[in-house]
């Protein structure tokens, strides 16, 4: 397992590497000019070649790359032309905000999902699996934007049952900036109901296309296992119908539904822009998105950088499970 | 030039018996189930307002910068089925000719992609294993790490916020996709007997890729790019709805839900109504995917 667990973990290097790469060539080489941007308008020329000279843009690509890469190394995002901070300190202030409502949406979704597609495929052509296809194919058709603003108009404005925006009247005391587990640890009741109320709708929107997505492919995987052979004789031997479903088929099904889930985090991610924008959630997609329509280069890149590395990570992090899962693929 | 090339370019990889009936057999299975009709009545539908939204829209004058404060913030009614925006433009015209604005970024998207992604897989396939290829594959690799919503954001900080920069920057994150898919078919396919065969009659590599070889490979390159025409649609309406893609007065679906939000809770119909087209349209063109998918019998998602 360590083996396999190490040789994992190097193939990520390539990846991350191509991956300053390609973030390096979208600020840098793309058309746009960030010092223009950066100085407005009425900057002089020697204004510009000063700052060019400032931040290494004179000098050769190679060595561009190179400076960019040891800036990293040492934590440095450059500073925001929006905020007047370090990138660092506003990816650190933002971040804990869209990891709460990722996991959550995530945890909704599989939880939700993956139950709902093994009754599905126990019970095929009934009214459940019917149900299951009708919800499961609008479901992934819906545009997170758009169910954000029909829930935030329904529930929110005409019902009155959760809050319109925001993360939380009074945030808990901060220890992980995660609200829910600070309000669980300090014992604070108040803030973590306040901090549910205002989660729950826009995770739901998150979730809510995913679920259905989990649910259609959960269903079509343990429809194609309960088909096997190995099911019969557990069967026949008698294992109860329950017990056969839920340990030995769904431990068979569960493969791909862990690709599933992999790929699932990387459309939670990047659906967060929307819905962060939707409901003013002070997270990192809302951060990054507001950073792109002002130009701020370094923000951009310091949030493409960690969407594109939490999205690497959770790929490994998704094959070691295949590993726990699986044997055959570890020692493969 | 009468040589074996040019009987087995008429009968690509298949059953020779099968041929003639097959594409028959595919559209009539894709006639058959109710949900397939649904999805290519939809698609002709929103294929009919991108072509002629003129004809359809009962105020197309409205798809551009007009005003009408006389009739401004009005209801949906019989006059003006999907009510009307702030300044009084008929919001269902602006939908009509919405539908030009979104399949108009699909197929720029979808041909750029298609266009740099297959021939890139195809010599990525064949020639596996030399280094141009492996690079290649990590090139594509590396764009695979990145969202696609993420990576088109980070693009179009680039460029000035239009639809031109926004089927760039989709483009730009969408041709990996297909020449991994290429690349993938091209390696089941370059070990089968007819490519083998071919090779022993001593054809070039050039004519064993482009004749024995591409034809096989367009039929699950079709049914990819169908699927992803929704994912391209929502992905184009998410960055005009962030404010990166097109923009007013272009009457594109993501722009009106973000212009209607800011008239919320009072309007709802402004932001409601095109976010339904968005849905409809994905709908229709996910159910016209996998109606193709079955029917064309390519793989199992």
């Amino acid at each position: 397992m360590r083996e396999f667990l190490l040789r994992r973990l190097l193939q990520v290097v390539p990846t991350v590497l191509g991956l300053l790469v390609l973030i390096f060539v979208v600020s840098r080489v793309m058309p746009g000019d960030p010092v223009r941007l950066a100085l407005g308008p009425e900057a002089t020329r020697q204004q510009i070649a000063a700052y060019e000279e400032k931040l290494g843009l004179d000098r050769p690509l190679p060595s561009q790359f190179g400076h960019y890469v040891a800036g990293l190394l040492r934590g440095d995002l450059g500073e925001s032309i929006r905020t007047y901070r370090d990138v660092r300190l506003d990816i650190r202030d933002f971040l804990p905000a869209t990891v709460e409502l990722v996991t959550v949406a995530l945890v909704i979704a599989v939880c939700l999902g993956v139950p709902f597609g093994i009754v599905a495929a126990m019970y095929p052509n009934t009214w459940i699996d019917n149900l299951s296809r009708l919800v499961a194919v609008p479901g992934v058709a819906l545009p997170r934007f758009w169910v954000g603003i029909l829930l935030q108009v329904g529930l929110a404005y005409q019902l009155g049952l959760f809050p319109i925006v925001g993360r939380a009247v009074r945030a808990p005391q901060t220890i992980t900036g995660l609200y829910l587990l600070d309000a669980t640890l300090t014992g604070d009741g108040g803030a973590l109901l306040d901090a549910v109320r205002h989660l729950a709708l826009p995770a739901l929107t998150l979730a809510l296309p995913t679920l259905a997505q989990v649910a259609r492919l959960t269903r079509a995987a343990m429809i194609d296992v309960l088909k096997r052979p190995f099911m019969l004789v557990h069967a026949a031997y008698g294992v109860p119908p329950r017990r056969l479903v839920w340990r030995y088929g769904l431990r068979n099904g569960l493969t791909s539904v862990l690709t599933l889930v992999g790929m699932t985090y990387g459309a939670l991610i990047e659906n967060a822009f929307l819905v962060e924008v939707v409901f003013s959630w002070p997270g990192l997609s809302a951060y990054g998105a507001a950073a792109v329509l002002a130009k701020d280069f370094n923000a951009v890149v310091g949030v493409t950088l960690v969407v594109g590395l939490s999205f690497v990570l959770a790929n490994v992090l998704v094959d070691l499970l295949y590993g726990y899962v699986d044997p055959r693929i570890r020692h493969n | 030039m009468s040589t074996p090339a040019s009987v087995t370019t008429e009968l690509p990889g298949v059953l020779a018996g099968d041929r003639p009936r097959r594409p028959a057999r595919w559209v009539r299975r894709l006639l058959r189930n109710p949900l397939s009709m649904a999805g290519t009545t939809i698609v002709a539908l929103l294929v009919g307002c991108a072509l002629a939204p003129g004809l359809l829209a009962p105020f197309p004058e409205d798809a551009g910068p007009s005003v009408h404060f006389d009739r401004a913030a009005q209801p949906p009614g019989p006059a003006h089925w999907f009510g009307t925006d702030e300044v009084g433009r008929d919001i269902f015209s602006r939908t009509v000719f919405g539908a030009r604005v979104s399949l108009a970024l699909v197929v720029a998207v979808l041909g750029i992609a298609v266009g740099v992604g297959v021939p890139s897989g195809l010599v990525a396939g064949y020639w596996h294993g030399r280094w141009p290829s492996t690079a290649l594959m990590r090139v594509t690799d590396v764009f695979l790490a990145v969202p696609p919503l993420a990576l088109a954001l980070a693009v179009t900080a680039a460029f000035r916020p239009d639809l031109g920069s926004a089927m760039l920057a989709i483009s730009f994150t969408w041709w990996p996709w297909f020449t991994r898919l290429v690349y993938g078919e091209v390696l089941a396919r370059r070990e089968e007997p007819y490519v083998e065969a071919a090779r022993a009659l001593g054809q070039r590599d050039r004519v064993i890729l482009f004749r024995e070889i591409l034809p096989n490979v367009i039929s699950p390159v079709v049914v990819k790019a169908t699927l992803d025409v929704s994912f391209v649609i929502l992905l184009g309406s998410s960055l005009a709805f962030l404010g990166v893609g097109a923009q007013e007065p272009t009457p594109d679906w993501g722009a009106m839900v973000a212009r209607g939000r800011t008239f919320l809770p009072g309007h709802w119909w402004m932001s409601t109504m095109p976010g339904l087209a968005i849905f409809v349209a994905v709908m229709g063109f996910n159910l016209l995917g996998d109606a193709l998918r079955d029917a064309l019998d390519v793989w199992e998602r």
